[in-house]
C-alpha cells in the first residue's frame, strides 16, 4: 500500500485491470469469428446513440448501483454478501405485497411505502446469514449462497400457489393498479423541456439509487456507525478494544446491506414489470460483487462502475439482437473484470508497486 | 409406495447423487488443503461442456471424458493461481470461475454448434452406456435381493461405480497416505507443514489439482452419462448442492456419501412428485428444492452438530522470511 500513492490505488489499478479483462474479452470475441471494433462500435451505439439508448442502460446501471452498494456496505465490515441475488428477489416480494395492498391513488405515495417494503424484506433476508454469523460464526458467504437458493423457491413457491390471480397460468402477481406506475425520465424531464425516449425503462428509481449513493457515502464516511463497521472490518480486536461491539455491527452492516439489495426491486418490479415475475432480479445481485470490486468500495466508484456494467449490459443486448454473439458474452467480461479486480488483484499490482519503488528510487 | 416403485425412486437417487458425490469429494479435496472453493458449479459446468463438444465431434467418450477432465482442471489452475500464488480472495475467484464458465460455455457451444447454446444430442458411442452386472438376470427371480441387485446396484453407467469406489479411496489417500496427512495439515496449520520442510504451495497446487479432476468427472458424467449432451446452465446449482453436502458431512469422505445419497433422494423425490402427502398436510414440490439449503444452514447454525471448517480454510500462506 505505502509503496504506492493514493490515485494509483484508486484508479490506475482498476483501469488496468479494466483493460487486461477488455483485451481478453476481445480475444474472445476475435476467437469465435466476429470483430472486436465492430462489436464496440455497435455497444457504443446500442447503449449510448440515442436517449433509448441510454434509458435501458440507466436502467440496469439503477440496479446495480443498488447491488454494488449493498456488496460494499458488507464489504467495509470484511464481510462477503454473496447473497444479494436473494434479498433483491424478497426486496420484490415486498414491493408487490405493498402495491397489491391497497389503491394508491398516485405514485408518490406508493413509492417510499414500496421503497420500505422492499428495503424491510431485503434485510429481512440478510437478517438470518447476519445473526448466524456474529452469533454463532457460521460463514457467511456460505449461508447467503444457501439463503440465494431458498429465497428463489420460496418465490417459486407463492407465485405458483398463493398469488397468482386465478384463472392465469403465468407464475406472477396480477398488474399493479394505475396509481403505483412510477413516472419515467421521459416524464420527468419533458416538463424541463428535455426531450426523453418515452418507450425506455429508465424511472424514478435511478434518482432513488443516487441517493442512495449519498446516504451510503454519509453512513460510512461520516456516521457512527459507519465509523464502527469501518474499524471492524480493519481488525476486529482493535474495534473490540476500542468498545466497539461486533455482533450490533456485524448486523447493522448486513441489515443495511440487504436493504439495498432489496431496493432494486423498486426499479424492477415497480417501475418496469408493474408485477411480480419470477426471476425479476437476473443476477443482478451477482453483478453487484463485480461493481463494488472495481468501484473500490466508494460511492462514486460504485456508481461509475454501475454505468459501465449498465453500458455492458444494454450494448450486450444489442450484439446479441444484431449479431451472432450470444448475450453471454457480457457475462465473461463481467467474470474477467471480478477475476482481474477481485481475485487476480495483486497480479496487478506487484509489478505496479515494483515500478512506483524504482521511480521513487530514481530522482532521489 | 409399492416396492418396484420404491426401486425406481432409489435408483434415480443412485444416478441422481453421482454428481453430487463426485464434486463433493473434489470439494473436499480443495478445502482440506485450506482453499476455499465456490467454485465447484464453474468447473463442472466447463466439464460438461468440453465433454459434451468432445465426444459430439469425435463420438469417443472416453476423448470427452478426457477434454471435459482438462476443462476442468485448466479452472482449477486458474482457482490456484489466483488464491495459491497471487494470495487473492479465494470466494471472489470461485464466483469468477462460476461466471466465465457459465458465460464462455454458451459462446462457443453457440459459434461450434449454432444450436442456441446447446452441444447436438450424443448418441451410441459418445455416451457411456449401461453396464449390467454379472448375473444380474439370473438373479432377477430372487425375492426382495433379485431386484435390488439388478436394479439397483446393476445397471448404472462406469462413473457411477467410480464414484462409489472414490469415497474409500478419498478417505485412504486423506488418511493413509503421508501426502493426505500432509494435505490436511496445510489446511489446518500451514506453519507447521513449511516448518517441515513440506512446501505449503505444491501441497495446495496438487489438492487444488484433484478437485480440478473430480470435477471433471462430475461435469462429464452429467453431460455423457445422465443426459446426452450439454445444455446452457446444465448444473443447475449442482455445485452449490455439493458444497452444501460438504458442510453437511463435515469436510469426511464416507459422511458425504451419505449426505450426497440423502440430497439425491430429496432430489428423486422432487422430479417423482410435485406434491407429497405427510400425514394429512400437502408438502410442496418447492420445500423439496430448497430441503438441502435449509438443512446446510440448520448444520451450519450449529443447533445439529457443529460443523468446523478446516482451521487455515481461505486464508493465503505468506511463507515467513
Amino acid at each position: 500500500m505505502s509503496q504506492m500513492p493514493k490515485w494509483a490505488d484508486l484508479v490506475l489499478i482498476p483501469l488496468i485491470s479494466l483493460i487486461v479483462a477488455a483485451l481478453l474479452s476481445a480475444l474472445v470475441i476475435l476467437g469465435i469469428g466476429e470483430d472486436p471494433v465492430a462489436a464496440v462500435k455497435m455497444m457504443v451505439t446500442g447503449a449510448l446513440g440515442s436517449t433509448y439508448a441510454w434509458g435501458y442502460t440507466l436502467y440496469y446501471a439503477t440496479n446495480f448501483i443498488f447491488t454494488g452498494l449493498a456488496v460494499s456496505v458488507a464489504f467495509h465490515a470484511r464481510l462477503f454478501n454473496i447473497g444479494g441475488e436473494g434479498q433483491a428477489t424478497l426486496g420484490g416480494l415486498g414491493v408487490a405485497l405493498v402495491c397489491l395492498a391497497l389503491p394508491w391513488p398516485h405514485w408518490a405515495l406508493a413509492l417510499p411505502v414500496a421503497a420500505l417494503g422492499a428495503a424491510l424484506f431485503g434485510a429481512a433476508w440478510a437478517a438470518i446469514p447476519a445473526w448466524l454469523q456474529a452469533r454463532r460464526g457460521s460463514h457467511i458467504v456460505i449461508t447467503t449462497i444457501m439463503f440465494n437458493f431458498i429465497a428463489a423457491s420460496l418465490l417459486n413457491y407463492l407465485l405458483v400457489n398463493v398469488l397468482r390471480p386465478t384463472g392465469s397460468m403465468d407464475p406472477s402477481t396480477a398488474r399493479f393498479a394505475d396509481g403505483t406506475h412510477l413516472p419515467t425520465l421521459h416524464d420527468l424531464l419533458a416538463p424541463l423541456g428535455i426531450a426523453f425516449s418515452k418507450a425506455a425503462p429508465a424511472n424514478i428509481s435511478f434518482l432513488l439509487a443516487l441517493a442512495a449513493c449519498v446516504a451510503v457515502w454519509m453512513l460510512i464516511w461520516r456516521s457512527r456507525l459507519g465509523y464502527e463497521i469501518r474499524a471492524l472490518g480493519h481488525s476486529e480486536p482493535a474495534a473490540i478494544y476500542a468498545g466497539i461491539r461486533p455482533v450490533r455491527t456485524v448486523m447493522w452492516a448486513m441489515l443495511i446491506s440487504g436493504a439495498l439489495a432489496g431496493l432494486m426491486a423498486v426499479n424492477t418490479v415497480m417501475g418496469e414489470a408493474e408485477r411480480l415475475v419470477l426471476n425479476s432480479v437476473e443476477g443482478a445481485g451477482f453483478i453487484g460483487i463485480a461493481v463494488a470490486l472495481m468501484g473500490r468500495n466508494h460511492p462514486v466508484g460504485v456508481f461509475l462502475a454501475a454505468i459501465l456494467f449498465g453500458f455492458l449490459y444494454q450494448g450486450g443486448a444489442e450484439l446479441a439482437l444484431w449479431t451472432d454473439i450470444p448475450r453471454e458474452l457480457i457475462v465473461v467480461i463481467q467474470a474477467l473484470v471480478i477475476l482481474f479486480t477481485g481475485a487476480l488483484d495483486n497480479m496487478v499490482r506487484m509489478p505496479l508497486e515494483r515500478l512506483f519503488l524504482a521511480l521513487r528510487k530514481g530522482p532521489a | 409406495m409399492d416396492f418396484p416403485t420404491l426401486l425406481q425412486v432409489l435408483d434415480s437417487t443412485v444416478r441422481l447423487a453421482t454428481p453430487l458425490l463426485l464434486a463433493c469429494l473434489a470439494g473436499l479435496f480443495s478445502e482440506r488443503s485450506g482453499i476455499y472453493d465456490i467454485g465447484l458449479e464453474g468447473k463442472m459446468l466447463a466439464a460438461a461442456f468440453c465433454s459434451a463438444a468432445t465426444a459430439a465431434v469425435t463420438g469417443s467418450v472416453w476423448l470427452g471424458l478426457l477434454a471435459g477432465i482438462g476443462g476442468s482442471m485448466l479452472l482449477a489452475g486458474l482457482h490456484g493461481l489466483s488464491a495459491i500464488t497471487f494470495r487473492g480472495n479465494q470466494l471472489i475467484s470461485g464466483v469468477a470461475i462460476n461466471f466465465l464458465a457459465a458465460g464462455l460455455t454458451v459462446v462457443l457451444a453457440q459459434d461450434w454448434f449454432h444450436q442456441g447454446g446447446r452441444t447436438p444430442s450424443l448418441l451410441g458411442g459418445a455416451r457411456f452406456e449401461a453396464i449390467t452386472l454379472p448375473f444380474a438376470e439370473t438373479l432377477r427371480p430372487v425375492p426382495v435381493l433379485g431386484p435390488v441387485y439388478a436394479e439397483l446396484i446393476s445397471g448404472h453407467t462406469l462413473l457411477v461405480y467410480v464414484a462409489a469406489l472414490l469415497v474409500p479411496a478419498s478417505w485412504w489417500v486423506l488418511y493413509r497416505t503421508r501426502f493426505g496427512l500432509r494435505l490436511r495439515a496445510v489446511g489446518e496449520n500451514p506453519e507447521a507443514v513449511d516448518t517441515a520442510g513440506v512446501s505449503v504451495q505444491a501441497t495446495r497446487y496438487a489438492a487444488v489439482a484433484i478437485c480440478g479432476l473430480l470435477c471433471g468427472l462430475a461435469g462429464a458424467y452429467l453431460a455423457t452419462a445422465l443426459q446426452a449432451g450439454f445444455s446452457r446452465d446444465m448444473t443447475a446449482g449442482r455445485g452449490y448442492i455439493a458444497l452444501a453436502a460438504l458442510i453437511f458431512a463435515k469436510w469426511r469422505p464416507w459422511q458425504a456419501l451419505g449426505a450426497t445419497l440423502l440430497f439425491g433422494l430429496l432430489q428423486a423425490i422432487a422430479l417423482r412428485y410435485q406434491n407429497i402427502e405427510l400425514g394429512g398436510v400437502g408438502l410442496p414440490v418447492q420445500v423439496m428444492d430448497a430441503l438441502p439449503y435449509i438443512l446446510t444452514v440448520v448444520i451450519l447454525a450449529g443447533f445439529v452438530g457443529r460443523a468446523i471448517p478446516p482451521r487455515a480454510g481461505g486464508e493465503p500462506y505468506v511463507k515467513e522470511r
